[in-house]
């Protein structure tokens, strides 16, 4: 919505071009070649990529940086308009979004949508079921890519920027990033975007509860979706009186590099119906509008950037503190003692010893305070 | 390893499941649905009321490894094989998992038609996985 039109053919992207062989005999320059034309089977395959990490998935994050980098403000390699959308489980996330997206095509956009659920954290397993919600929007065109949290450390928060620079190269525009509102990481994905939406519902809580969340202090609009329920003129106010308390104590409304927020918007949605969907595109527009006008942009992509860093290293450090943790115990654990003054000596000690040394494996046994005491209950 | 994220699968299976045509009994999608994911595949549901072209669609952009289809109504001699046809025509090389009633007389004809699997009332769930994963692994 930001940028102009990509040379992508704008319709007709199945019938447009079949694909050369199997997507996955290709290599990485020729996917990406073919997403830019248009070719959604490309795409969905460097989305997969990215998603599963590793050398393939560095390869295809440094061709995209090679299209998409040297943009004006795009400090982080994107030019589309990235959208976060998050929200409390059932609030109408999906169904917003479909008919948002279905209007969007109609008004000659591309949008994508990748829409994140979580896995089971004891099988792995996940069932995505954003589609069933969309059915219209993919009628339409719109390009939707189911994610699964997956268990990985930190992986989450390492693939989306990457899956979003995909779908950004390949045309799309905008990119809505759609994950439950549940859990910092979720968030915190949806969060790193240029305009965060958070969908909230009557019925959710009072004034007292609207305080409490996290997930409020993300926003930059709000959709009170089902707004056609008696509670909503109530969801409305509570949430004006949050924000009027966030005006007084000047709290929550600042990000690092990022100046001055401006108050939330609030849109009465009811997305079964297409209520409030206009005012909703527009007042994303909007925002966006606002972001470039006075060069928070760039701020906020700066930010962007440096939380996929820190990213990056919080799952190398993640990864190299399993490993280190992984390897038998040498030393015997003290036999007697408190638990809690053993914990608190000996772990620390020996976290502390990891940290200086991840390879060097578990340290032998107890070396501190802890380990003193073990010797002197002997 | 201790930590949950390590018993995960890091490529998962990703499988499409849907009711094709009109049939409107979504029981038994749901419950094979569960037992994927509980098998630690990541399913992409779409529920009812699909066509050959919102499937594809989803298979596509979902880069799906499998396509699994319920069938209850008898429509499955019609609908299976166009199903594998529409997927052949498409340039898309996903097996594709009929569950629900099929008679036995005739399996042989949906495996004629290159149907990769066929799973019938009473599959637990161990036969449900181990059938999708099968077909999973023909994909290459």
């Amino acid at each position: 919505m930001t940028s102009s039109p990509p040379s992508a053919s704008q319709a007709g992207d199945r019938s447009a071009s079949q694909p050369e062989g199997r997507s996955r005999d290709r290599s990485v320059s020729e996917l990406v070649a073919a997403a830019r034309g248009g070719e959604r089977r490309a795409t969905a395959r460097l989305l997969t990529l990215v998603e599963r990490g590793g050398p393939l998935a560095d390869e295809v994050a440094e061709r995209a940086w090679t299209v998409l980098g040297g943009g004006a403000g795009a400090t982080d390699g994107n030019r589309a308009h990235v959208i976060g959308l998050t929200g409390p489980p059932g609030a109408g996330k999906s169904t917003l979004v479909a008919a948002w997206t279905t209007r969007l095509v109609e008004q000659g956009h591309r949008p994508a949508v990748l829409a994140v659920d979580p896995s089971s954290p004891l099988t792995g397993g996940a069932i995505l079921g954003d589609r069933v919600r969309m059915a219209e929007a993919t009628a339409a065109g719109v390009f939707i890519r189911s994610m699964a949290t997956r268990g990985h450390a930190g992986g989450l928060a390492l693939a989306v920027p990457g899956m979003v620079r995909v779908l950004d190269l390949a045309g799309f525009d905008p990119v809505i990033v759609e994950t439950v509102g549940v859990g910092q990481v979720e968030v915190d994905v949806a969060s790193a975007a240029d305009t965060v939406l958070v969908v909230v519902t009557p019925g959710m809580g009072d004034a007292v509860q609207a305080n409490k969340a996290g997930l409020l202090e993300v926003a930059d609009l709000f959709a009170v979706n089902k707004s056609d329920r008696p509670d909503a003129a109530d969801t409305r106010r509570d949430l004006e009186l949050m924000l009027d308390l966030s005006d007084l104590t000047g709290h929550g409304r600042t990000g690092a590099g990022t100046g001055p927020r401006s108050r939330p918007s609030i849109i009465s949605t009811v997305a079964t119906t297409g209520v409030g969907v206009d005012d909703l595109a527009t007042a994303t527009d909007a925002h966006m509008a606002a972001l470039m006008a006075d060069g928070a942009l760039a701020g906020r992509r700066e930010d962007r950037w440096r939380a996929e860093v820190r990213s990056h290293l919080d799952h190398l450090l993640l990864d190299a503190s399993r490993r280190a943790v992984a390897g038998p115990v040498a030393g015997s654990l003290p036999e007697s003692g408190s638990p809690a003054a053993v914990a608190r000596s000996m772990l620390g000690q020996m976290a502390e010893q990891l940290l200086a040394d991840p390879t060097g494996g578990l340290p032998d046994g107890p070396t501190g305070q802890g380990g003193a005491a073990a010797e002197g209950d002997r | 390893m201790n930590d949950p994220g390590d018993l995960t699968d890091p490529t998962p299976v990703r499988v499409v499941l849907a009711k094709l045509g009109l049939d409107g009994h979504d029981r038994g999608l749901k419950v094979v649905a569960r037992m994927l994911r509980d098998g630690g595949m990541e399913v992409v549901y779409l529920g009812l009321r699909q066509t050959t072209d919102t499937i594809i669609d989803a298979v596509e952009q979902e880069d799906a490894d499998v396509v699994g289809i319920s069938m209850l109504n008898a429509g499955h001699l019609t609908l299976g094989p166009r199903m594998v046809e529409a997927l052949a025509d498409a340039g898309l090389d996903v097996p594709v998992v009929i569950g629900g009633i099929v008679p036995d007389e005739d399996r042989p004809a949906m495996a004629a038609a290159g149907v990769a699997g066929v799973l019938g009332p009473g599959a637990s769930a161990d036969e449900v996985v181990a059938c999708v994963r099968a077909a999973a692994d023909t994909r290459g």
